[in-house]
């Protein structure tokens, strides 16, 4: 019976080395959940196999776990369960719930603790600073960033004897009013223009271009108590003006999305449309019947030097909770995705933002912009000057909720229930109500 | 007489000889609970489980993590019943319900009076309309986009060129209530149809007939023969109908207005998605959830209450 006792116990000992021994050698897996499907998602698979390829240390595996809004539940619900993975892609709306959660690893942290020293100068710092906490410090990886643009129906613009507009320097508000006003009255098109994503181009984006604050303590960056300032003279002004410029038809109201705006243009309703500067792909594959072009965002006369306008798009997020050895590989995997290549590849497989200057500039050497003139002009909007305290973002929490607000608010002066004034009057008093409340989770 | 009850494997039959009807006994005391207890575990786990999450969350603030949560009282209640827009919502959703309750019931009452009296193809007539019921919420809700939408919608495009009618939901309330109605009413009509062609079935033909032979008219024969005899299935399908319009609901409101323009379709069971769900905000909508869940029940208590009461069973 002894030497029976004895010969188990060597056993299990030997199969417990040798099962060490494999443990060693197999890669640690890192786990990334996006929402990027379709075309996207195949270009996201790639920029992960190249990583695997790269190296054995590590496997990432992304899977898609469904839309923005999707994507975050499941992260929230994982980290409950404690099954959180190591990455999480995040919107840029959800960055304020993201920051204060508690669950997450900060990403200069990460990049700090695995011995990394990145230059982060050397990013393009509209796309950073969106994802800085007040001191500056990156909390999480820029990933798919886009800016709103103005596309413009060409044969429109010929038919009504109107030039083109320039690629670099905005054309002023007054000037969109003149072209949409042709536009109309010369009956080559029923309407002006038309917009997605309302409170993000006309309201977010038109306060960072013209440095209006959005919000106190600097778009709420340095403080949870701020508060809503969009029923300034000037936001209320631009709202009041596309009012008249509804009433007279230079502006054709198509949803708070981008689907019902981006039919009208197509459709040929509108010979304007303002939208994120990601749409380009969508528009090359569905418009066949006419020419357009891109052009950046008006900007008041006003405004000499017009700011840089912000972005839209998610972010990497890195959850806590994981191995050390782990974090290594999230840090060479992040490290990756930045690589010149790499976002090469990215922008132009989806006309997101290429996140390194580096990338910038060898896309301009191959001569990428001549062929594809189209997607230089977000990316010199966003650039054009170095983002002011107004200009970086906004970092406000309920921020989607807010976003509705300011939508639904929106839509009852397009269908005049309310007076611009009064409409962001009371969107300033709901946002603020909403505010509190999310200041009062992390007292 | 050895043994005055057969065993069979633990059950014991009782014979009475006299009238030969069989009783089964079982004897054990824990068998029954066993057979039940896969039930109740389904129902703890899945209704009664989240029902208690759900209450406990709802006097709690906190993050989406559950990193930072504080017991609060009533007060995520309170912030609801004192937002002017929440109380708007349970107008709309009162509104809104009571339309398709409405529209579908009348609707399906009336083809399934039709299709009674159909002669020829009946069977396939039925089945025809049986169909849209297959459809899912969400989809309904697409569908009647592709008619409705002001930028794409074929059936608003004619309306709009041909007709002249000035048909925006986009932007205008009233126009996106009517158009998630339409869509909600549509898919309950063919569910309303099957219960009413089958409880017409149950009414013998020849009390109709002899109402007709005393001279009643069609409409008063409907209304004073068929609605009484009809009204069991009338009241289930009003419960079920107001169950639906309040819960699933939820797909056509999702695909076609998101709750708008400026919160004109706004449904209870949509801002608790939105403010949960979308906007993160737990404690909120919990609270939302359990005001949902306590006005249903009401609902259906009071119809239990007063509606059945006037209900005839007996055929």
């Amino acid at each position: 019976m002894k030497v029976r006792k004895l010969l188990m116990i060597i056993a299990v000992a030997a199969s417990l080395v040798f099962l060490a021994g494999q443990v060693m050698a197999e890669p640690i897996t890192i786990n990334w959940w996006h929402a990027m499907k379709g075309a996207r998602g195949k270009v996201a698979d790639n920029m992960i196999k190249a990583f695997n390829d790269s190296q054995s240390d590590y496997v990432v595996v992304g899977t898609y776990k469904g839309n923005y809004d999707e994507t975050i539940n499941a992260g929230v619900a994982a980290y409950r369960a404690k099954k959180q993975p190591h990455i999480l892609q995040a919107f840029e709306v959800g960055t304020q719930t993201m920051m204060l959660s508690g669950a997450i690893k900060p990403v200069y942290k990460l990049m700090k603790e695995a011995g990394y020293n990145i230059n982060w100068k050397g990013y393009l710092q509209p796309v950073l600073s969106y994802y800085m906490n007040a001191n500056g410090d990156l909390m999480s990886m820029p990933f798919n960033s886009s800016t709103p643009v103005m596309y413009y129906n060409v044969d429109l613009f010929k038919k009504a004897g109107i030039p083109m507009l320039d690629k670099t320097k905005p054309v002023t508000w007054d000037k969109l009013g003149e072209i949409t006003a042709k536009l109309v009255k010369s009956g080559v098109v029923p309407y002006g223009m038309v917009t997605g994503w309302q409170s993000w181009t006309q309201v977010e984006n038109y306060s960072a271009i013209h440095n209006i604050a959005f919000a106190s303590k600097a778009n709420g960056y340095e403080g949870l108590d701020c508060e809503l300032l969009i029923n300034n003279p000037k936001v209320v002004g631009h709202i009041a003006m596309l009012k008249d410029w509804f009433d007279d038809k230079r502006f054709l109201y198509g949803g708070q999305k981008y689907q019902g705006p981006k039919a009208e243009f197509i459709a040929q309703n509108a010979g304007v449309y303002i939208d994120s500067i990601s749409g380009i792909a969508k528009l090359k594959k569905a418009v066949k019947d006419f020419k357009w072009d891109v052009a950046p965002m008006p900007v008041e006369s006003w405004m000499k030097n017009p700011q840089n306008s912000i972005i839209g798009g998610a972010s990497l997020w890195v959850f806590k909770g994981h191995d050390k050895k782990d974090y290594k590989g999230v840090a060479a995997f992040l490290k990756h995705l930045a690589k010149p290549e790499m976002q090469i590849y990215w922008h132009k497989q989806t006309g997101y933002f290429p996140i390194t200057l580096a990338a910038y500039e060898q896309l301009k050497k191959e001569g990428y912009y001549k062929e594809q003139p189209y997607q230089e002009v977000g990316i010199k909007e966003l650039t054009r000057r170095t983002p002011t305290k107004i200009s970086r973002g906004l970092r406000l929490g309920y921020f989607i909720q807010i976003r509705n607000i300011i939508n639904e608010e929106m839509e009852l002066v397009w269908n005049g229930t309310k007076t611009p004034q009064a409409a962001m009057d009371n969107a300033v008093k709901r946002s603020n109500k909403q505010l509190r409340e999310f200041e009062k989770i992390y007292k | 007489m050895g043994n005055a009850f057969p065993v069979y494997g633990g059950k014991r039959c009782f014979v009475n000889s006299e009238t030969m009807i069989k009783r089964s006994v079982f004897s054990s005391r824990t068998l029954p609970y066993l057979l039940i207890l896969p039930q109740i575990v389904v129902t703890l786990t899945f209704f009664y489980w989240p029902a208690v999450q759900g209450l406990i969350q709802s006097v709690m603030r906190s993050d989406p993590f559950g990193q930072h949560s504080t017991f609060i009282w009533f007060s995520n209640f309170v912030t609801l019943f004192t937002d002017p827009l929440y109380l708007k919502s349970i107008g709309i959703t009162l509104f809104f319900s009571m339309s398709v309750a409405t529209v579908s019931i009348s609707t399906g009452l009336f083809i399934a009076t039709m299709a009674n009296r159909a002669l020829k193809a009946k069977a396939v007539v039925r089945t025809l309309l049986i169909w849209p019921y297959a459809v899912a919420p969400a989809i309904s809700g697409i569908l009647w986009l592709f008619l409705l939408h002001p930028s794409y919608g074929v059936v608003a495009l004619a309306i709009k060129r041909w007709f002249g009618v000035d048909w925006n939901p986009v932007l205008r309330g009233s126009d996106a209530m009517f158009m998630i109605i339409m869509a909600s009413a549509w898919k309950q009509i063919s569910y309303n149809f099957v219960f009413f062609i089958a409880g017409l079935q149950a009414i013998p033909k020849s009390l109709i007939e002899a109402a007709a032979i005393d001279g009643a008219s069609p409409f008063r024969r409907f209304w004073t023969i068929t609605v009484p005899l009809l009204s069991p299935t009338l009241f289930f399908v009003t419960v079920m109908n107001i169950i639906y319009s309040f819960f699933e609901t939820f797909g056509v409101v999702h695909m076609m207005t998101q709750g708008g323009p400026g919160g004109a379709t706004n449904i209870l069971v949509y801002k608790v998605y939105q403010d949960g769900f979308i906007g993160l905000n737990m404690g909120g909508s919990a609270a939302q959830s359990i005001v949902l869940m306590t006005l249903i029940i009401g609902v259906t208590l009071f119809q239990f209450k007063y509606v059945e009461k006037k209900v005839q069973y007996a055929g």
